[in-house]
C-alpha cells in the first residue's frame, strides 16, 4: 500500500527524523490560512505539493511555489483541479520553501536478490533514482542492513562520509538509521527521501546555519503484514481508492483496471498475466486484470463478475480457471449463479481445466456457455466475441 | 537422481491437521510420496489423513522417530517463519513452505538462519515441487505430470501446471517441477535451482518460467550463460502486457522505474541460449527446436 507524503512525513517524525514542516488542505482557502500563518511565522516563500499516490508530481504541475498568501489560494486551487496520471488531486500540503544548498537522495528497501535491506543513497537528489543509476551509477552508494543485528552506527557513518555528508555527520548517521527503523517498525518495503537536503537557516540572532531536512518522502507499505499495524490501515485514503478497487480488496480478488474490452476471470497471477498476454497477441486488449486466488468458490466467482461488468467498455469476458487447490466444479456453478444475478448480457468464453474439470465442462455445456480447451483457443474466441458483441454495440 | 525432491525423501507436514495440510497431505500420500509423520503442537500422539500419518508436538521429536529429512509447512503466516526455524533446528534439509502472506522483513533473518545452518528453504507462497514418479511435496495437481527428463522452475502456481500441462500433453516428461515462489523474498532462487539440475544426472533439458518484476531471471540467465550452455533450454515470461508501476497479484510481480520488465528478461534469457516461448503451449515445440529429444 502507498501512502502519501503527507502521511509519510508524519512517520518519519514520529521517528524522530527531521522532516519539513507542514499541513494538508483540502481546500484552496484552508491552504491559504496555513499559508498565512507560515509567512507570518517569517517564511519567505511557502510551496504547495499535490498529495496524490503518484509520481512525477513536479513535471504535471502539482508542485509550486508560492510568495503570498493570495498566491498560495491560487496556487492551490490550480493545483486542486489537476488530475495527475489519472489520480485526481484532492489534497495538498501546504509548507514553507526550504532554502536548499544542496540535494541528496536517501532511500531503504527491500533488496529481494540479497534478501537484506538495503540502505541507498546518492549526491544527485531532487532526480528520479532511476535516472541516476542509468547515467550515474558511481553516484550511488549502497550498503545492506545486517539481517539480525540491522545497520551498524559505523556502516551509517561510511555511508556519510562516501557522501560528502562529513559537515552533518551525525545527523546523516541518525537519518540513515533512522529509515531502517521506519522500514522495520512499520512494515514498508521502501522509505525513500527525495530529496534530502542541506538547507540554510536562519536562528533567532540572524546567524545562517545548515542543516539535513527530509524535504520529500515516499513510503509503500508490505499489505501482507497490514493486518498487524491497525494504524497504517488506517492511513489508507478511502478518496484514493475507487468503489470497485475496495470491492476487490473486501472480496479477496485482486483487481486491476486497464482500458481494453474483454474481462478477464484467472485464478493465480502469473496465469492472469499470461492470459492478458495472449488476448493481446490474438489481437484484443484486456480489461483488468482480476486473480479470483486459490480455493475461490462461487460467493467470489459472483463477485469477480460484478467487478468485471462494472467496466462499461467490457464487451466479452474470458475466464480461464486452472484447476488445483480451486476445483472446476465448484466455479462452473458460480457462473451459473452469477449469470442469473447479471444486469448486463455479455458474451462469456470459459476455459475450466485440471481439478474436477470434467464436471466443470458438463455444467458449462448445460448452460450454453461457449468453452475451449487450450489457452492459446480461449484467447482467440474471447477476440472474437468481442469484436462480434462491439459490432453490435 | 532427480532434485529437491525423490526416492530418498522422508517428508513430515507442520500444520497436518488443519485444513489444507490435510487436504494436501492426503494428495501426497496418494502419490506415493513417503510421508512419515506430521506435527502439530499439542496433537502429539494423534494421527491424521485416517490414521495414516502419527503426528508429533514438534518437529525434533518427529525426526527422531522417523527420520524425516524434509518438511512440508502449511502453518498460517502468523506461525510460519516459526515453523521454518523450528525445523532448520531440528535438522531438516529441505523445507517447503507453502503458506502465503507472510510479512517481507519477517523472512529476512529466517533466510539468513537457514543458509547459516546450511538447510534448503523452498518459498514461501510457493506451490512446491514434485519428482514425478518418485515423489510429490505440496500442492502441484498430480495429474499435470509425466515422468521424464525436462527440469522446470517456476516463480507461479497455476501457470507452472499450465505449462507443465501442456508438455505433458505433448508427451514431454519432467524429471523435477519446482516452485520458487512469488514473494520478494524466497528462499531459493532460479539461479539455485538451475545449478542444481545443471549437476543432476537425471535432467537433460530446462524450462523457466518467470514474471516480470525483480531482476531474478536476469541473473538465472546469467548463470545460464556460464554454467547451462550445452543443455536445451526453454523459458516463458508473463506480463509482457503488463503496465508500467501496477502490481499484478504477486508481491514480486511490479515494473517500476523501466526495470523488471518482460522485455529485459527475455533479452537477458535469448542472450544466455533459452528459447522463449510466446504461449506456455509452445515450450514443448521450443524444447524439441533447442534440441531436446525426449
Amino acid at each position: 500500500m502507498k501512502i502519501s507524503e503527507a502521511d509519510a512525513k508524519t512517520l518519519l517524525g514520529a521517528a524522530g527524523l527531521p522532516v519539513a514542516p507542514g499541513e494538508v488542505a483540502h481546500d484552496a482557502a484552508t491552504a491559504r490560512a496555513i499559508a498565512e500563518r507560515y509567512f507570518d511565522g517569517g517564511a519567505e516563500r511557502v510551496v504547495v505539493k499535490a498529495q496524490v499516490l503518484a509520481g512525477g508530481r513536479g513535471k504535471a504541475g502539482g508542485v509550486r511555489l508560492a510568495a503570498s498568501p493570495q498566491d498560495a489560494e491560487e496556487v492551490a486551487s490550480a493545483i486542486l483541479a489537476l488530475a495527475i496520471k489519472g489520480y485526481p488531486v484532492r489534497r495538498v500540503l501546504v509548507g514553507p520553501a526550504a532554502d536548499i544548498e544542496r540535494e541528496l537522495y536517501l532511500a531503504a528497501l527491500l533488496d529481494r536478490s540479497a534478501r537484506r535491506v538495503l540502505v541507498m543513497g546518492s549526491t544527485e537528489g531532487g532526480v528520479e533514482i532511476e535516472e541516476v543509476a542509468a547515467n550515474r551509477p558511481e553516484a550511488i552508494v549502497s550498503v545492506h542492513a545486517h539481517p539480525h543485528l540491522g545497520l551498524a552506527a559505523w556502516q551509517a557513518r561510511e555511508l556519510a562520509f562516501r557522501l560528502a555528508l562529513g559537515d552533518h555527520l551525525r545527523e546523516a548517521v541518525a537519518i540513515t538509521t533512522g529509515l531502517v527503523r521506519v522500514i522495520q517498525d512499520n512494515d514498508a518495503d521502501l522509505v525513500e527521501v527525495n530529496p534530502l537536503a542541506v538547507v540554510r537557516e536562519r536562528t533567532a540572532d540572524g546567524a545562517e546555519t545548515r542543516r539535513l531536512v527530509c524535504l520529500d518522502a515516499k513510503i509503500t507499505l508490505d499489505d501482507s503484514a497490514l493486518p498487524r499495524h491497525p494504524q497504517l490501515e488506517a492511513l489508507r485514503d478511502p478518496d484514493e481508492e475507487a468503489p470497485v478497487d475496495r470491492e476487490a480488496r473486501l472480496s479477496g480478488i485482486t483487481y486491476i483496471h486497464l482500458d481494453g474490452t474483454i474481462g478477464c476471470m484467472v485464478n493465480g497471477a502469473g496465469l492472469a498475466m499470461t492470459t492478458m498476454d495472449l488476448i493481446k497477441r490474438a489481437g484484443g486488449e484486456p480489461a483488468n486484470f482480476l486473480d479470483i486466488g486459490g480455493g475461490a468458490r462461487a460467493d467470489k466467482v459472483a463477485a469477480a463478475m460484478r467487478l468485471i461488468l462494472a467496466d462499461p467498455a467490457v464487451r466479452a469476458i474470458l475466464v480461464n480457471i486452472f484447476g488445483g487447490i480451486t476445483r472446476g466444479d465448484e466455479v462452473a456453478r458460480g457462473l451459473i449463479e452469477a449469470r442469473g444475478m447479471q444486469e448486463r448480457d455479455v458474451p462469456m468464453v470459459v476455459r475450466i481445466v485440471g481439478t474436477n474439470a470434467a464436471e466443470a465442462s458438463e455444467i458449462l455445456h448445460a448452460g450454453g456457455f461457449e468453452t475451449a480447451m487450450t489457452l492459446d483457443d480461449a484467447a482467440e474466441k474471447a477476440v472474437a466475441a468481442a469484436a462480434r458483441s462491439g459490432a453490435a454495440a | 537422481m532427480s532434485i529437491l525432491v525423490g526416492r530418498d525423501t522422508r517428508l513430515i507436514v507442520q500444520g497436518i491437521t488443519g485444513r489444507e495440510g490435510e487436504f494436501h497431505s492426503r494428495a501426497m500420500l496418494e502419490y506415493g510420496t513417503p510421508l512419515v509423520a506430521g506435527v502439530t503442537p499439542g496433537k502429539g500422539g494423534q494421527t491424521a489423513v485416517d490414521e495414516r500419518v502419527p503426528v508429533y508436538d514438534t518437529v525434533a521429536e518427529a525426526v527422531q522417530a522417523t527420520g524425516a529429512n524434509a518438511s512440508c509447512i502449511f502453518v498460517p503466516a502468523a506461525g510460519a517463519p516459526d515453523a521454518i526455524l523450528e525445523a532448520v533446528g531440528a535438522g531438516i534439509a529441505t523445507i517447503f513452505c507453502i503458506t502465503e502472506g507472510i510479512p517481507a522483513l519477517d523472512m529476512i533473518p529466517v533466510v539468513e538462519e537457514v543458509r547459516r545452518a546450511g538447510a534448503r528453504l523452498v518459498g514461501p507462497n510457493c506451490p512446491g515441487a514434485t519428482s514425478p514418479g518418485r515423489a510429490k511435496v505440496g500442492i502441484i495437481p498430480a495429474s499435470v505430470h509425466v515422468e521424464g527428463r525436462v527440469g522446470v522452475v517456476s516463480r507461479s502456481g497455476t501457470l507452472t501446471y499450465e505449462a507443465v500441462q501442456a508438455m505433458t500433453d505433448a508427451g514431454i516428461g519432467q524429471s523435477t517441477c519446482v516452485g520458487i515462489g512469488g514473494d520478494p523474498i524466497v528462499g531459493t532462487t532460479f539461479t539455485d535451482v538451475l545449478e542444481l539440475f545443471g549437476a543432476d544426472d537425471e535432467t537433460d533439458a530446462i524450462v523457466l518460467i518467470g514474471e516480470i518484476g525483480g531482476s531474478a531471471e536476469e541473473e538465472a540467465a546469467a548463470f545460464a550463460a556460464e554454467h547451462l550452455r550445452g543443455i536445451p533450454k526453454a523459458a516463458f515470461i508473463a506480463g509482457r502486457t503488463a503496465p508500467e508501476g501496477r502490481r499484478m497479484g504477486h508481491a514480486g510481480a511490479i515494473i517500476s522505474g523501466g526495470r523488471g520488465t518482460a522485455a529485459s528478461k527475455v533479452e537477458a534469457l535469448e542472450a544466455a541460449g533459452f528459447l522463449v516461448a510466446g504461449s506456455p503451449t509452445e515450450i514443448p515445440t521450443l524444447l524439441r527446436q533447442a534440441g531436446y529429444g525426449g
